[in-house]
């Protein structure tokens, strides 16, 4: 830890304040309950005594986003659920981290043909710093996921370099607007343009024959 | 001066109707001790609670349409996520649903198979119903046992069929591979290790003082009631009386399937006042029939029963593997020195053999037959029903997959048995519930 | 009882009311006209020998072709079935009721067909009507609180419908 290492005895350490600081936030990054199903189960042995999280600072689960600042969104979000997960993220403090942990939440996992009411990936809804895919994906996969987070905090630049503030735009979203022929204030009607437009544009699906 | 009236009825005493005001609780889709994504909305006055609506829908994730376009062996995943704490039961249910519409016989060691398998998964789901229970109660060291019998399951399941939850084994036709060898001997070890281990979990929440007083006399379902909801497994259970002539309502002794006839099991209703079950423990004082911790009591004693059947299976499937191993050592050893006509002929013959009695697994028709079939199977939450529509015609895809689960409408006796309690009863009795979100919501 | 002898007490009550059964159905089932089928499941139920207290399940099933190349060859004309699974607590028989109705009431595509609900009669049917409305559009007349379960209030469109189409999007997140 810099060119004072080893100058002085053993109980004495020297470091700078950023490294002090994201050590202090790797060790002790406290998740959010947030199992949504299967994978909450496998969050959940993650927490038991095999696969402990503990071990990595990160067995205290808070029950409210107010205190963590690791969401592990585990299991499918759907399109009920959306709206309450970027609430809970928004309500959690800054600097929050988000695992999407599972292939739902990666980019709808099986659900994702005939999953009408399916997110197609959590990032389309939260911004996410690492995805662990698996269905569910073993305990220590999620243990690797977590070390890849801590990777991530021991390399923040807090102090010496200004951290962009705003969240940043996650990689394949942005809020979908349709144009005004498929839009509509009524719901019922704005249904229908877009059921009549996708029936027109069928062929545009299906592809060529070799 | 003493008018010798009531300051109720003394005219003069003006009295305010002091009445707190009613609140709405919410209970919201994320919360540490709903199980999973429920949403409960509750109008209490004060700490007493006068409504509890519950919303679903979080985690609803079309698993009946999805059902409509893909062929049976490809749904089977899909059924696994549905109650993931008991994946194995899931598949056995879906499985029975498309054997019965296209009147599939199953050889007898895949029957054996599915048991022991089914009944491990039902230990495993148990146990996590309990240890989740005691989270939801503040105790942290169940959890924790719960888990660490679990992972040794999961170890057995894992070196079945490659995974830890989401498992897909049990497939139309059979279980998808033969137990590894060995695995008898493993799982028969680690149920002589998990016998004295219940006593811990007895005594670490059956009798423990402090959860008899949160469980006992809480939420009490009566018999009627779960009846006309159609509440079933160990909901319904915990409120039938053996003394009052009520069958035990288990599926595996109403109408078995893979071949339950043939084991020696008891399905457990209370009362556990006497000597009818081998219970370690009677009922505490102050717990009534149909409350939760009858509930309770009567999943940890189904472990026991399930433990017993396993080892009952565990005892048929080691003569059926030696049969079919030794047929096929002969077989390998005879195939030489056969002329082509008398080897095909022999093949033959252990091909019937195999699919008769032998075998793990038999091909399923390429073709769904048309009509329809419904079939209940005893799962770890109740009775799990599936009614599977073949389309009319050389379909590979059904018309209609419908998934009847168990925790939704055990569920739906929430607001009835809630009403009058504290808020910090609802956990308690949402817990003894043991509802499974994916199942609910599909 | 076996099937034939349930199908025959009906039948000695209701005659004509019960539309056709079959019996060699891996499931037996009688299919009743939606009006009469408040009546049908009271005698069923309150009858000591029939003695059905238990409903299962509710399903609703949408029959239709989707593709109009291969709709004369589908088997079945266009509709909209409601299955009831029925059980008897001391009997232990099983029944199949089903209620036929068109895809569409008066066919105005829109109009929801009807059903008489169950809840005075069982409790199950409570939470089985929403689904099968929220999920298959039936609805059920005589329902307390009819309103969608597992969709969000919000939602257009009936899923588990063959001509259903998928959503662009939902308030912003892309649905395909």
């Amino acid at each position: 830890m810099g060119w004072l290492e080893g100058r002085f005895e053993e109980s004495v350490m020297t470091t700078t304040l950023e490294q002090a600081i994201n050590w202090a936030r790797e060790s002790s990054m406290w998740p959010m309950t947030f199992g949504l199903a299967c994978c909450a189960i496998e969050m959940m042995a993650t927490g038991a005594s095999r696969f402990d999280i503990d071990r990595f600072g990160a067995g205290a689960f808070r029950a409210t986003p107010r205190q963590a600042d690791l969401m592990i969104v585990a299991g499918t979000v759907n399109f009920k659920m959306a709206a309450r997960v970027r609430r809970l993220y928004n309500q959690m403090p800054d600097p929050k981290f988000v695992i999407a942990m599972g292939a739902c939440t990666c980019g709808g996992g099986p659900y994702y043909k005939y999953g009408y009411n399916v997110v197609k990936g959590v990032d389309l809804v939260v911004p996410v710093d690492v995805y662990v895919p698996g269905c569910p994906p073993r305990p220590e996969a999620l243990l690797e996921g977590l070390m890849r987070i801590q990777d991530k905090v021991r390399a923040m630049k807090d102090l010496t370099r200004g951290q962009p503030l705003e969240v940043p735009i996650p990689s394949r979203t942005g809020f979908t607007l349709l144009p005004p022929e498929l839009n509509d204030p009524d719901p019922q009607k704005a249904v229908e343009k877009q059921n009549a437009w996708a029936k027109r544009n069928k062929e545009l699906g299906t592809p060529a024959k070799a | 001066m003493a008018t010798a009236t009531h300051p109720t009825q003394d005219q003069t005493v003006i009295e305010f109707d002091v009445r707190t005001d009613e609140m709405l609780v919410n209970m919201g889709p994320q919360h540490p001790s709903t199980h999973g994504v429920l949403r409960l909305v509750l109008r209490t006055d004060g700490e007493i609670i006068s409504e509890v609506t519950p919303h679903l829908g979080y985690l609803h994730r079309c698993a009946e349409k999805i059902g409509e376009n893909v062929t049976p062996i490809q749904y089977i995943p899909y059924t696994d996520r549905m109650d993931y704490l008991a994946g194995m039961n899931m598949n056995l249910a879906y499985s029975l649903a498309v054997e019965k519409l296209c009147g599939m016989k199953l050889p007898e060691k895949a029957q054996v198979i599915r048991v022991i398998i089914g009944e491990m998964n039902r230990i495993a789901s148990h146990l996590v119903g309990m240890g989740a229970y005691g989270l939801d109660l503040g105790t942290f060291s169940p959890f924790l046992y719960a888990f660490r019998e679990r992972e040794m399951i999961l170890d057995l399941f894992e070196e079945v069929c490659g995974a830890r939850l989401t498992y897909s084994y049990i497939t139309i036709g059979g279980a998808h591979d033969d137990l590894p060898d060995g695995w008898a001997d493993r799982c028969q070890k680690f149920l002589d290790y998990l016998k004295p281990r219940i006593d811990e979990y007895h005594a670490l929440l059956t009798t423990n003082h402090i959860f008899v007083k949160r469980t006992a006399g809480i939420g009490i379902l009566s018999k009627e009631l779960a009846l006309s909801h159609g509440c079933s497994g160990p909901m319904l259970r915990g409120s039938l009386n053996r003394k009052a002539g009520d069958i035990a309502w288990d599926l595996r002794k109403l109408e078995p399937y893979c071949g339950y006839e043939n084991y020696t099991f008891k399905a457990v209703i209370p009362p556990f006042d006497d000597n009818y079950y081998e219970v370690p423990y009677r009922a505490p004082r102050g717990a009534i029939i149909g409350d939760c911790w009858h509930r309770f009591y009567v999943r940890m004693l189904e472990v026991i029963e399930s433990i017993k059947l396993v080892e009952q299976a565990l005892a048929k499937y080691r003569p059926l593997r030696e049969e079919g191993d030794r047929l096929r050592a002969e077989y390998e050893r005879k195939k030489d020195g056969l002329s082509p006509a008398e080897r095909k002929q022999e093949e033959e013959k252990l091909n019937t053999a195999f699919k008769t009695r032998l075998g793990h697994r038999i091909e399923p028709p390429r073709h769904l037959s048309p009509g329809e079939a419904y079939l209940e199977t005893e799962c770890p939450r109740g009775a799990m029903g599936f009614y599977v529509v073949g389309a009319p015609g050389k379909q590979p895809v059904p018309l209609r997959v419908r998934a009847k689960s168990s925790s939704f409408l055990n569920l739906s006796v929430t607001n009835a048995i809630c009403s009058g309690c504290l808020i910090a009863d609802v956990p308690a009795i949402v817990g003894s519930i043991d509802i499974v979100m994916g199942e609910i919501d599909r | 009882m076996t099937a034939t002898d349930l199908v025959a007490r009906l039948e000695e009550k209701f005659g004509a009311k019960i539309k056709s059964k079959n019996l060699q159905a891996i499931d037996p089932f009688v299919v009743v006209e939606a009006v009469d089928l408040l009546d049908v499941c009271r005698f069923l139920k309150e009858n000591a020998d029939l003695g059905f207290d238990l409903l299962h399940d509710i399903s609703g099933v949408d029959y239709l072709e989707p593709d109009p190349k291969k709709a004369p060859k589908a088997g079945f004309d266009p509709h909209v079935e409601v299955v009831y699974h029925l059980q008897s607590f001391k009997h232990l028989h099983r029944l199949v009721v089903k209620v036929i109705l068109p895809r569409w009431k008066d066919d105005t595509p829109g109009q929801l067909p009807e059903v008489p609900s169950l809840t005075p009669l069982y409790g199950s049917a409570d939470w089985h009507e929403r689904e099968v409305y929220d999920l298959v559009g039936v609805y059920f007349p005589g329902h307390p609180n009819l309103t969608r379960i597992l969709l969000s209030e919000d939602w257009v469109g009936h899923p588990l419908r063959k001509d259903y189409e998928f959503p662009l999007e939902y308030h912003g997140i892309r649905g395909r």
